[in-house]
Protein backbone atom coordinates (compact mmCIF):
# COMPACT_ATOMS: atom_id res chain seq x y z
CA UNK A 1 0.00 0.00 0.00
CA UNK A 2 2.96 2.36 0.74
CA UNK A 3 4.71 1.55 -1.93
CA UNK A 4 1.32 2.38 -4.41
CA UNK A 5 1.52 5.59 -2.35
CA UNK A 6 5.14 6.36 -2.87
CA UNK A 7 4.43 5.40 -7.09
CA UNK A 8 1.70 7.86 -7.15
CA UNK A 9 3.79 10.80 -5.60
CA UNK A 10 6.57 9.64 -7.93
CA UNK A 11 4.26 10.29 -10.45
CA UNK A 12 3.06 13.06 -9.60
CA UNK A 13 6.03 14.89 -8.76
CA UNK A 14 7.35 13.85 -12.23
CA UNK A 15 4.49 15.26 -13.90
CA UNK A 16 4.87 18.81 -12.27
CA UNK A 17 8.20 18.93 -13.01
CA UNK A 18 7.57 17.58 -16.72
CA UNK A 19 5.04 20.76 -17.02
CA UNK A 20 6.61 23.42 -15.42
CA UNK A 21 9.93 22.32 -17.54
CA UNK A 22 7.37 22.78 -20.62
CA UNK A 23 6.13 26.23 -19.10
CA UNK A 24 9.76 27.35 -18.75
CA UNK A 25 11.24 26.44 -22.36
CA UNK A 26 7.72 28.56 -23.70
CA UNK A 27 8.71 31.46 -21.99
CA UNK A 28 12.21 30.89 -22.90
CA UNK A 29 11.25 30.64 -26.81
CA UNK A 30 8.86 34.00 -26.26
CA UNK A 31 12.08 35.62 -24.98
CA UNK A 32 14.36 34.32 -27.35
CA UNK A 33 11.91 35.15 -30.34
CA UNK A 34 12.07 38.92 -28.94
CA UNK A 35 16.12 39.75 -29.40
CA UNK A 36 17.62 39.59 -32.79
CA UNK A 37 19.08 37.78 -34.95
CA UNK A 38 15.32 36.32 -36.45
CA UNK A 39 15.49 33.29 -38.24
CA UNK A 40 12.93 33.53 -41.03
CA UNK A 41 15.10 31.04 -43.19
CA UNK A 42 14.95 28.51 -40.46
CA UNK A 43 11.11 29.04 -39.54
CA UNK A 44 10.27 28.44 -43.21
CA UNK A 45 12.25 25.33 -43.45
CA UNK A 46 10.11 24.64 -40.22
CA UNK A 47 7.08 25.28 -41.89
CA UNK A 48 7.84 23.45 -44.93
CA UNK A 49 8.43 20.45 -42.56
CA UNK A 50 5.35 20.64 -40.10
CA UNK A 51 3.11 22.15 -42.83
CA UNK A 52 3.56 21.57 -46.56
CA UNK A 53 4.85 18.05 -45.57
CA UNK A 54 1.73 17.35 -43.71
CA UNK A 55 -0.14 18.48 -46.34
CA UNK A 56 -1.33 15.42 -48.16
CA UNK A 57 -2.40 13.69 -44.77
CA UNK A 58 -4.49 16.52 -44.01
CA UNK A 59 -6.04 16.12 -47.41
CA UNK A 60 -6.51 12.76 -47.52
CA UNK A 61 -7.53 12.16 -43.92
CA UNK A 62 -9.96 15.26 -44.55
CA UNK A 63 -11.77 13.98 -47.28
CA UNK A 64 -12.10 10.45 -45.65
CA UNK A 65 -13.66 12.19 -42.73
CA UNK A 66 -15.82 14.25 -44.53
CA UNK A 67 -16.85 11.35 -46.50
CA UNK A 68 -17.93 9.59 -43.17
CA UNK A 69 -19.97 12.35 -41.35
CA UNK A 70 -21.42 12.38 -44.72
CA UNK A 71 -22.32 9.55 -44.62
CA UNK A 72 -23.63 9.09 -40.80
CA UNK A 73 -25.21 12.27 -41.31
CA UNK A 74 -27.53 10.96 -44.06
CA UNK A 75 -28.53 7.66 -42.88
CA UNK A 76 -29.64 9.60 -39.14
CA UNK A 77 -31.36 12.61 -41.13
CA UNK A 78 -32.79 10.84 -43.43
CA UNK A 79 -34.68 8.77 -40.64
CA UNK A 80 -36.50 11.94 -39.58
CA UNK A 81 -37.00 12.94 -42.76
CA UNK A 82 -34.30 15.82 -42.59
CA UNK A 83 -31.55 15.70 -45.06
CA UNK A 84 -31.71 19.22 -45.81
CA UNK A 85 -30.04 19.91 -42.56
CA UNK A 86 -27.26 17.74 -43.67
CA UNK A 87 -24.55 20.48 -44.81
CA UNK A 88 -24.90 22.00 -41.75
CA UNK A 89 -24.31 19.27 -39.76
CA UNK A 90 -20.96 18.29 -41.22
CA UNK A 91 -19.83 21.72 -41.14
CA UNK A 92 -20.80 22.44 -37.79
CA UNK A 93 -18.98 19.20 -36.81
CA UNK A 94 -15.78 20.14 -39.13
CA UNK A 95 -15.47 23.70 -38.30
CA UNK A 96 -16.26 23.32 -34.26
CA UNK A 97 -14.26 20.25 -33.83
CA UNK A 98 -13.13 17.52 -35.96
CA UNK A 99 -11.23 20.22 -38.33
CA UNK A 100 -9.00 21.24 -35.23
CA UNK A 101 -8.55 18.30 -33.45
CA UNK A 102 -8.54 15.54 -36.60
CA UNK A 103 -5.77 18.36 -37.94
CA UNK A 104 -3.61 18.20 -34.84
CA UNK A 105 -3.70 14.59 -34.26
CA UNK A 106 -2.10 14.04 -37.66
CA UNK A 107 0.55 16.71 -37.10
CA UNK A 108 1.40 14.93 -33.97
CA UNK A 109 1.78 11.68 -35.52
CA UNK A 110 3.70 12.80 -38.65
CA UNK A 111 5.74 15.54 -37.85
CA UNK A 112 5.53 15.88 -33.38
CA UNK A 113 7.35 12.59 -33.22
CA UNK A 114 9.96 13.51 -35.80
CA UNK A 115 10.70 16.55 -33.38
CA UNK A 116 11.31 14.74 -30.57
CA UNK A 117 12.76 12.10 -31.94
CA UNK A 118 14.90 14.37 -34.08
CA UNK A 119 15.89 16.75 -30.57
CA UNK A 120 16.43 14.28 -28.59
CA UNK A 121 19.17 12.25 -30.94
CA UNK A 122 21.20 15.81 -30.77
CA UNK A 123 20.78 15.65 -27.19
CA UNK A 124 22.23 12.19 -26.89
CA UNK A 125 24.91 12.97 -29.54
CA UNK A 126 25.97 16.32 -28.07
CA UNK A 127 24.70 18.38 -30.75
CA UNK A 128 22.74 20.33 -27.81
CA UNK A 129 26.13 20.94 -25.66
CA UNK A 130 27.98 21.95 -29.07
CA UNK A 131 25.52 24.53 -29.89
CA UNK A 132 25.42 26.00 -26.52
CA UNK A 133 29.59 25.80 -26.60
CA UNK A 134 29.80 27.68 -29.72
CA UNK A 135 27.66 30.62 -28.19
CA UNK A 136 24.54 29.85 -30.13
CA UNK A 137 21.23 29.43 -27.43
CA UNK A 138 19.51 26.34 -28.31
CA UNK A 139 16.37 27.73 -27.17
CA UNK A 140 16.80 30.18 -30.23
CA UNK A 141 17.93 28.05 -33.05
CA UNK A 142 16.42 24.66 -32.41
CA UNK A 143 13.06 25.36 -30.65
CA UNK A 144 11.88 28.59 -31.30
CA UNK A 145 11.07 28.01 -34.97
CA UNK A 146 9.67 24.95 -34.76
CA UNK A 147 7.36 26.12 -32.13
CA UNK A 148 6.88 29.08 -34.27
CA UNK A 149 5.89 26.78 -37.36
CA UNK A 150 3.62 24.70 -35.28
CA UNK A 151 1.44 28.16 -34.47
CA UNK A 152 1.36 29.12 -38.11
CA UNK A 153 1.01 25.73 -40.19
CA UNK A 154 -1.41 23.98 -37.89
CA UNK A 155 -4.21 26.77 -38.77
CA UNK A 156 -3.43 26.77 -42.07
CA UNK A 157 -3.76 22.89 -42.19
CA UNK A 158 -7.11 22.81 -40.28
CA UNK A 159 -8.15 25.27 -42.91
CA UNK A 160 -7.38 22.59 -45.19
CA UNK A 161 -8.70 19.76 -43.50
CA UNK A 162 -12.35 22.03 -43.26
CA UNK A 163 -12.19 22.58 -46.88
CA UNK A 164 -11.26 19.06 -48.21
CA UNK A 165 -13.95 17.60 -45.42
CA UNK A 166 -16.81 20.02 -46.64
CA UNK A 167 -16.16 18.62 -50.04
CA UNK A 168 -16.09 15.01 -49.12
CA UNK A 169 -19.26 15.38 -47.25
CA UNK A 170 -21.22 17.30 -49.75
CA UNK A 171 -19.87 14.36 -52.31
CA UNK A 172 -21.67 11.61 -50.20
CA UNK A 173 -24.82 13.82 -49.43
CA UNK A 174 -24.78 15.35 -53.20
CA UNK A 175 -23.04 13.26 -55.44
CA UNK A 176 -23.83 9.90 -54.21
CA UNK A 177 -27.04 10.26 -52.36
CA UNK A 178 -28.77 12.97 -54.48
CA UNK A 179 -29.65 15.77 -52.02
CA UNK A 180 -30.62 18.93 -53.56
CA UNK A 181 -27.39 21.10 -54.04
CA UNK A 182 -28.87 24.64 -53.02
CA UNK A 183 -30.50 22.33 -49.79
CA UNK A 184 -26.64 20.95 -48.96
CA UNK A 185 -25.12 24.82 -49.61
CA UNK A 186 -27.35 27.05 -47.82
CA UNK A 187 -27.77 24.68 -44.96
CA UNK A 188 -23.64 25.09 -44.32
CA UNK A 189 -24.18 29.25 -45.26
CA UNK A 190 -27.01 29.60 -42.86
CA UNK A 191 -26.01 27.08 -40.21
CA UNK A 192 -21.90 28.58 -40.10
CA UNK A 193 -21.19 31.52 -37.96
CA UNK A 194 -18.75 33.75 -37.05
CA UNK A 195 -18.09 32.39 -34.02
CA UNK A 196 -17.93 28.78 -35.10
CA UNK A 197 -15.23 29.56 -37.65
CA UNK A 198 -13.39 32.00 -34.57
CA UNK A 199 -13.50 28.61 -32.21
CA UNK A 200 -11.88 26.36 -34.79
CA UNK A 201 -9.24 29.13 -35.54
CA UNK A 202 -8.58 29.68 -31.63
CA UNK A 203 -8.69 25.93 -31.17
CA UNK A 204 -5.97 25.16 -34.15
CA UNK A 205 -3.82 27.61 -32.88
CA UNK A 206 -3.58 26.53 -29.19
CA UNK A 207 -3.46 22.84 -30.35
CA UNK A 208 0.05 23.94 -32.82
CA UNK A 209 1.66 25.37 -30.00
CA UNK A 210 0.94 22.95 -27.89
CA UNK A 211 1.64 19.69 -29.56
CA UNK A 212 4.87 21.43 -30.79
CA UNK A 213 5.96 23.08 -27.68
CA UNK A 214 5.48 18.97 -25.63
CA UNK A 215 7.32 17.35 -28.42
CA UNK A 216 10.03 19.71 -28.18
CA UNK A 217 10.34 19.64 -24.48
CA UNK A 218 10.26 15.67 -24.35
CA UNK A 219 12.97 15.82 -27.15
CA UNK A 220 15.20 18.53 -25.67
CA UNK A 221 15.10 17.98 -21.68
CA UNK A 222 15.65 14.18 -22.40
CA UNK A 223 18.87 14.10 -20.72
CA UNK A 224 16.92 15.41 -17.66
CA UNK A 225 14.62 12.12 -17.41
CA UNK A 226 15.31 8.20 -17.13
CA UNK A 227 15.29 7.53 -20.73
CA UNK A 228 18.39 10.20 -21.29
CA UNK A 229 20.98 7.54 -20.23
CA UNK A 230 19.75 4.62 -22.88
CA UNK A 231 20.71 5.97 -25.98
CA UNK A 232 18.83 4.64 -28.95
CA UNK A 233 15.74 2.67 -26.76
CA UNK A 234 15.43 6.50 -24.62
CA UNK A 235 14.54 8.21 -27.49
CA UNK A 236 12.00 5.68 -28.71
CA UNK A 237 10.46 6.09 -25.12
CA UNK A 238 10.29 10.02 -24.90
CA UNK A 239 8.87 9.89 -29.24
CA UNK A 240 6.06 7.49 -27.98
CA UNK A 241 5.57 9.57 -24.81
CA UNK A 242 5.39 13.00 -26.86
CA UNK A 243 3.07 11.49 -29.35
CA UNK A 244 0.37 10.06 -26.11
CA UNK A 245 1.18 13.12 -24.27
CA UNK A 246 0.07 15.43 -26.93
CA UNK A 247 -2.69 13.39 -28.22
CA UNK A 248 -3.94 13.79 -24.86
CA UNK A 249 -3.27 17.12 -24.44
CA UNK A 250 -5.21 18.25 -27.85
CA UNK A 251 -8.22 16.09 -26.50
CA UNK A 252 -8.24 17.60 -23.05
CA UNK A 253 -7.55 21.09 -23.96
CA UNK A 254 -10.40 20.84 -26.97
CA UNK A 255 -12.95 20.12 -24.09
CA UNK A 256 -11.57 22.99 -21.72
CA UNK A 257 -11.71 25.47 -24.92
CA UNK A 258 -14.88 24.45 -25.85
CA UNK A 259 -16.08 24.63 -22.40
CA UNK A 260 -14.77 28.24 -21.82
CA UNK A 261 -15.83 29.66 -25.41
CA UNK A 262 -19.29 28.19 -25.41
CA UNK B 1 47.48 53.50 -19.98
CA UNK B 2 47.36 50.63 -17.60
CA UNK B 3 48.54 47.55 -18.71
CA UNK B 4 46.66 44.83 -18.46
CA UNK B 5 48.56 41.89 -16.80
CA UNK B 6 48.76 38.59 -18.84
CA UNK B 7 46.75 35.43 -16.87
CA UNK B 8 49.21 33.20 -16.34
CA UNK B 9 47.06 30.50 -15.45
CA UNK B 10 44.01 30.21 -18.98
CA UNK B 11 42.00 28.40 -16.30
CA UNK B 12 42.13 28.02 -12.22
CA UNK B 13 39.69 25.66 -10.64
CA UNK B 14 39.54 25.93 -6.68
CA UNK B 15 37.40 23.24 -4.14
CA UNK B 16 35.27 21.40 -6.96
CA UNK B 17 32.67 19.40 -5.22
CA UNK B 18 30.25 17.82 -7.71
CA UNK B 19 27.05 15.64 -6.36
CA UNK B 20 25.34 13.52 -8.41
CA UNK B 21 22.29 12.82 -5.78
CA UNK B 22 24.15 11.08 -3.15
CA UNK B 23 27.22 10.10 -5.24
CA UNK B 24 30.04 12.73 -5.26
CA UNK B 25 31.64 12.29 -8.72
CA UNK B 26 34.73 15.39 -7.61
CA UNK B 27 35.71 15.81 -4.54
CA UNK B 28 37.36 19.12 -3.69
CA UNK B 29 39.48 19.93 -7.51
CA UNK B 30 42.13 22.02 -7.45
CA UNK B 31 43.51 22.48 -10.80
CA UNK B 32 46.01 25.29 -12.45
CA UNK B 33 45.88 24.92 -16.04
CA UNK B 34 48.41 27.58 -17.94
CA UNK B 35 48.04 29.54 -20.64
CA UNK B 36 49.46 28.59 -24.08
CA UNK B 37 50.36 24.65 -23.01
CA UNK B 38 48.89 21.55 -23.56
CA UNK B 39 46.90 20.26 -20.50
CA UNK B 40 45.87 16.77 -20.61
CA UNK B 41 43.39 15.33 -18.10
CA UNK B 42 44.08 11.58 -17.86
CA UNK B 43 42.44 9.04 -15.78
CA UNK B 44 40.47 5.72 -16.37
CA UNK B 45 36.58 5.54 -17.18
CA UNK B 46 34.43 6.26 -14.34
CA UNK B 47 37.27 9.19 -12.74
CA UNK B 48 35.29 12.47 -13.50
CA UNK B 49 37.15 13.44 -16.01
CA UNK B 50 33.87 14.58 -18.13
CA UNK B 51 32.23 15.54 -15.57
CA UNK B 52 35.42 17.83 -14.93
CA UNK B 53 34.69 19.38 -18.40
CA UNK B 54 31.13 19.55 -18.53
CA UNK B 55 31.48 22.24 -15.31
CA UNK B 56 34.45 23.58 -17.05
CA UNK B 57 32.12 24.20 -20.22
CA UNK B 58 29.71 25.71 -17.56
CA UNK B 59 27.41 22.57 -19.38
CA UNK B 60 26.78 21.27 -15.44
CA UNK B 61 27.17 23.15 -12.59
CA UNK B 62 29.02 22.01 -9.73
CA UNK B 63 27.75 21.31 -6.12
CA UNK B 64 30.68 24.21 -5.02
CA UNK B 65 33.83 25.53 -5.84
CA UNK B 66 34.71 28.01 -7.94
CA UNK B 67 36.30 28.03 -11.69
CA UNK B 68 37.83 31.08 -13.03
CA UNK B 69 38.18 30.99 -16.95
CA UNK B 70 40.18 34.18 -18.17
CA UNK B 71 39.96 35.92 -15.34
CA UNK B 72 36.32 35.50 -15.34
CA UNK B 73 34.71 33.64 -12.69
CA UNK B 74 32.18 31.24 -14.18
CA UNK B 75 29.81 30.56 -10.98
CA UNK B 76 26.98 32.38 -10.55
CA UNK B 77 28.42 34.65 -13.96
CA UNK B 78 25.66 36.42 -15.90
CA UNK B 79 24.68 34.58 -19.24
CA UNK B 80 26.14 37.37 -21.55
CA UNK B 81 29.15 37.31 -19.80
CA UNK B 82 28.96 33.32 -20.01
CA UNK B 83 28.17 34.04 -24.18
CA UNK B 84 31.07 35.96 -24.16
CA UNK B 85 33.41 33.61 -22.87
CA UNK B 86 32.43 30.43 -24.95
CA UNK B 87 32.95 32.75 -28.17
CA UNK B 88 36.88 32.56 -26.58
CA UNK B 89 36.11 28.61 -26.26
CA UNK B 90 36.14 26.06 -29.22
CA UNK B 91 35.22 22.47 -27.91
CA UNK B 92 35.64 19.14 -30.00
CA UNK B 93 33.57 16.53 -28.17
CA UNK B 94 33.72 12.93 -28.22
CA UNK B 95 31.70 11.67 -30.87
CA UNK B 96 31.84 15.13 -32.77
CA UNK B 97 28.30 16.31 -32.01
CA UNK B 98 28.34 17.49 -36.10
CA UNK B 99 25.06 18.77 -37.16
CA UNK B 100 23.65 15.69 -39.73
CA UNK B 101 21.69 17.75 -41.92
CA UNK B 102 24.95 19.95 -42.56
CA UNK B 103 27.48 19.28 -44.54
CA UNK B 104 31.53 19.24 -43.50
CA UNK B 105 32.12 23.00 -44.62
CA UNK B 106 28.49 24.14 -43.01
CA UNK B 107 29.41 22.40 -39.76
CA UNK B 108 32.84 24.39 -39.60
CA UNK B 109 31.18 27.78 -41.19
CA UNK B 110 27.56 27.89 -38.07
CA UNK B 111 29.83 30.01 -35.65
CA UNK B 112 31.26 32.25 -38.22
CA UNK B 113 27.65 33.12 -39.59
CA UNK B 114 26.40 33.01 -36.06
CA UNK B 115 28.53 35.37 -34.76
CA UNK B 116 30.33 37.14 -37.20
CA UNK B 117 28.91 39.16 -39.70
CA UNK B 118 31.54 38.20 -42.74
CA UNK B 119 30.86 38.25 -46.28
CA UNK B 120 29.98 34.65 -47.97
CA UNK B 121 33.98 35.38 -49.81
CA UNK B 122 35.22 35.80 -45.97
CA UNK B 123 34.01 33.11 -44.86
CA UNK B 124 34.75 30.73 -47.50
CA UNK B 125 37.92 31.28 -47.47
CA UNK B 126 38.06 30.85 -43.71
CA UNK B 127 36.56 27.84 -43.84
CA UNK B 128 38.81 26.69 -46.43
CA UNK B 129 42.01 27.84 -44.48
CA UNK B 130 41.03 25.72 -41.33
CA UNK B 131 39.83 22.86 -43.55
CA UNK B 132 43.34 22.54 -45.10
CA UNK B 133 44.63 22.65 -41.21
CA UNK B 134 42.76 19.33 -40.22
CA UNK B 135 42.93 17.90 -43.62
CA UNK B 136 39.65 18.11 -44.74
CA UNK B 137 39.61 20.38 -47.83
CA UNK B 138 39.04 17.46 -50.38
CA UNK B 139 35.73 16.26 -48.07
CA UNK B 140 33.81 19.76 -47.40
CA UNK B 141 30.55 18.90 -49.34
CA UNK B 142 30.31 15.06 -47.70
CA UNK B 143 27.94 15.19 -45.39
CA UNK B 144 29.33 13.79 -41.90
CA UNK B 145 26.56 10.19 -41.88
CA UNK B 146 29.84 10.05 -44.80
CA UNK B 147 32.88 10.71 -42.64
CA UNK B 148 34.95 8.10 -41.11
CA UNK B 149 35.96 8.02 -37.44
CA UNK B 150 39.16 10.45 -37.80
CA UNK B 151 37.82 12.53 -40.22
CA UNK B 152 34.52 13.43 -37.84
CA UNK B 153 36.74 14.17 -35.21
CA UNK B 154 38.72 16.37 -37.36
CA UNK B 155 36.09 18.27 -38.57
CA UNK B 156 34.88 18.71 -35.28
CA UNK B 157 38.70 20.12 -34.51
CA UNK B 158 38.20 22.49 -37.39
CA UNK B 159 34.93 23.88 -36.41
CA UNK B 160 36.09 24.26 -32.48
CA UNK B 161 39.22 26.59 -34.19
CA UNK B 162 37.07 28.13 -36.82
CA UNK B 163 36.53 31.32 -34.60
CA UNK B 164 40.18 31.27 -33.31
CA UNK B 165 39.89 30.56 -29.69
CA UNK B 166 41.66 31.54 -26.87
CA UNK B 167 41.17 27.64 -25.13
CA UNK B 168 40.63 24.64 -27.05
CA UNK B 169 38.95 21.57 -25.26
CA UNK B 170 39.36 18.48 -26.85
CA UNK B 171 37.40 15.10 -25.59
CA UNK B 172 39.07 11.89 -25.86
CA UNK B 173 40.72 12.56 -29.18
CA UNK B 174 41.94 8.94 -29.92
CA UNK B 175 38.57 7.33 -29.14
CA UNK B 176 37.88 4.73 -31.40
CA UNK B 177 40.28 5.51 -33.44
CA UNK B 178 43.58 3.07 -35.14
CA UNK B 179 46.89 4.11 -34.16
CA UNK B 180 47.70 5.73 -36.91
CA UNK B 181 44.53 8.26 -36.89
CA UNK B 182 45.23 8.57 -33.56
CA UNK B 183 49.14 10.10 -33.64
CA UNK B 184 48.05 12.12 -36.70
CA UNK B 185 45.46 13.91 -34.11
CA UNK B 186 48.24 14.06 -31.68
CA UNK B 187 50.55 15.72 -34.77
CA UNK B 188 47.47 18.15 -35.09
CA UNK B 189 47.01 19.17 -31.51
CA UNK B 190 50.78 19.56 -31.31
CA UNK B 191 50.74 21.98 -34.78
CA UNK B 192 47.56 24.06 -33.71
CA UNK B 193 49.62 24.57 -30.09
CA UNK B 194 52.67 26.33 -31.74
CA UNK B 195 50.76 27.85 -34.75
CA UNK B 196 47.80 29.37 -32.86
CA UNK B 197 49.50 29.53 -29.77
CA UNK B 198 46.22 28.82 -27.70
CA UNK B 199 45.24 26.49 -24.62
CA UNK B 200 44.60 23.62 -25.57
CA UNK B 201 43.21 20.77 -22.62
CA UNK B 202 42.70 17.45 -23.64
CA UNK B 203 41.03 14.64 -21.91
CA UNK B 204 41.95 11.17 -22.48
CA UNK B 205 42.94 7.99 -21.25
CA UNK B 206 44.97 7.45 -23.95
CA UNK B 207 48.60 6.33 -22.19
CA UNK B 208 50.93 7.04 -25.79
CA UNK B 209 48.33 10.47 -26.63
CA UNK B 210 49.13 11.71 -23.24
CA UNK B 211 53.17 11.17 -23.19
CA UNK B 212 53.59 12.58 -26.52
CA UNK B 213 51.14 16.09 -26.45
CA UNK B 214 51.13 17.31 -23.10
CA UNK B 215 52.94 20.33 -21.61
CA UNK B 216 51.56 19.73 -17.92
CA UNK B 217 49.55 16.52 -16.98
CA UNK B 218 47.22 16.25 -14.73
CA UNK B 219 46.45 12.59 -13.71
CA UNK B 220 42.38 12.29 -11.68
CA UNK B 221 40.83 9.63 -9.88
CA UNK B 222 37.90 8.70 -7.90
CA UNK B 223 37.00 12.41 -8.45
CA UNK B 224 40.08 13.58 -7.09
CA UNK B 225 43.21 14.80 -8.34
CA UNK B 226 45.81 12.62 -7.64
CA UNK B 227 49.26 14.15 -9.32
CA UNK B 228 49.87 17.02 -11.18
CA UNK B 229 53.20 18.06 -13.30
CA UNK B 230 55.19 17.69 -16.16
CA UNK B 231 55.11 14.22 -18.08
CA UNK B 232 58.76 13.34 -16.32
CA UNK B 233 57.18 14.25 -13.46
CA UNK B 234 54.10 12.09 -14.00
CA UNK B 235 55.96 8.81 -14.80
CA UNK B 236 58.43 9.34 -11.61
CA UNK B 237 55.58 9.67 -9.48
CA UNK B 238 55.78 7.91 -6.38
CA UNK B 239 51.85 7.90 -6.20
CA UNK B 240 50.86 4.35 -6.28
CA UNK B 241 47.51 4.64 -7.55
CA UNK B 242 49.19 7.02 -10.80
CA UNK B 243 51.74 4.17 -10.66
CA UNK B 244 48.70 1.75 -11.11
CA UNK B 245 46.84 3.63 -13.73
CA UNK B 246 49.74 4.18 -15.45
CA UNK B 247 51.07 0.25 -15.61
CA UNK B 248 47.60 -1.37 -16.24
CA UNK B 249 47.46 1.03 -18.93
CA UNK B 250 50.83 -0.29 -20.13
CA UNK B 251 49.56 -4.00 -19.74
CA UNK B 252 46.33 -3.18 -21.54
CA UNK B 253 48.19 -2.15 -24.80
CA UNK B 254 50.34 -4.96 -24.69
CA UNK B 255 47.67 -7.49 -24.44
CA UNK B 256 45.39 -5.43 -27.13
CA UNK B 257 48.81 -5.56 -29.40
CA UNK B 258 48.84 -9.34 -29.20
CA UNK B 259 45.09 -10.09 -29.52
CA UNK B 260 45.77 -8.08 -32.75
CA UNK B 261 48.82 -9.91 -33.49
CA UNK B 262 47.28 -13.34 -32.75
CA UNK B 263 44.23 -12.71 -35.23
CA UNK B 264 46.40 -12.23 -38.01
CA UNK B 265 48.07 -14.99 -37.43
CA UNK B 266 44.96 -16.66 -37.29
CA UNK B 267 43.76 -14.81 -40.42
CA UNK B 268 47.22 -15.88 -42.36
CA UNK B 269 46.49 -19.48 -41.17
Amino acid sequence: MLKKLENIGTYTLTGLEQTGRTFNLLLLVLWELARPPYRFYTIVRQIYFIGARSLSLIVISGVTIGMVLGLQFYSILERFGSVNLLGAGVALSVIRELGPVMTALMVVGRAGSAITAELGIMRITEQVDALECMAISPNKYLVAPKVIAGLISVPLLTAVFDSVALFGGYFVGVVMFGVAEGSYMNGMIDAVEWEDVRLGLVKSVIFGVLITLICCAKGFYMHLTKAGSQGAEGVSFVTTDAVVLSSIAVLFSDFLIGAIFS
Amino acid sequence: MTEIPAVENAITIRDLVVDYGTRRILDGINLDIPAGQIMVIMGGSGAGKSTLLRCILGLKKPTSGSINILGTEVNGVRARDMHALRKQMGVAFQGGALFSSMSVAENIQLPLREHTRLDETTIEIMTRIKLDMVNMLPHEHLMPAELSGGMTKRTALARAIIMDPKLLFFDEPSSGLDPSTSAELDELIIMLKNSMRMTIIVITHELDSVFKIADHIAVIGEGRILETGTPEQIRASTNLEVQDLLHRKARETVVDADAHLRRLVGEEE
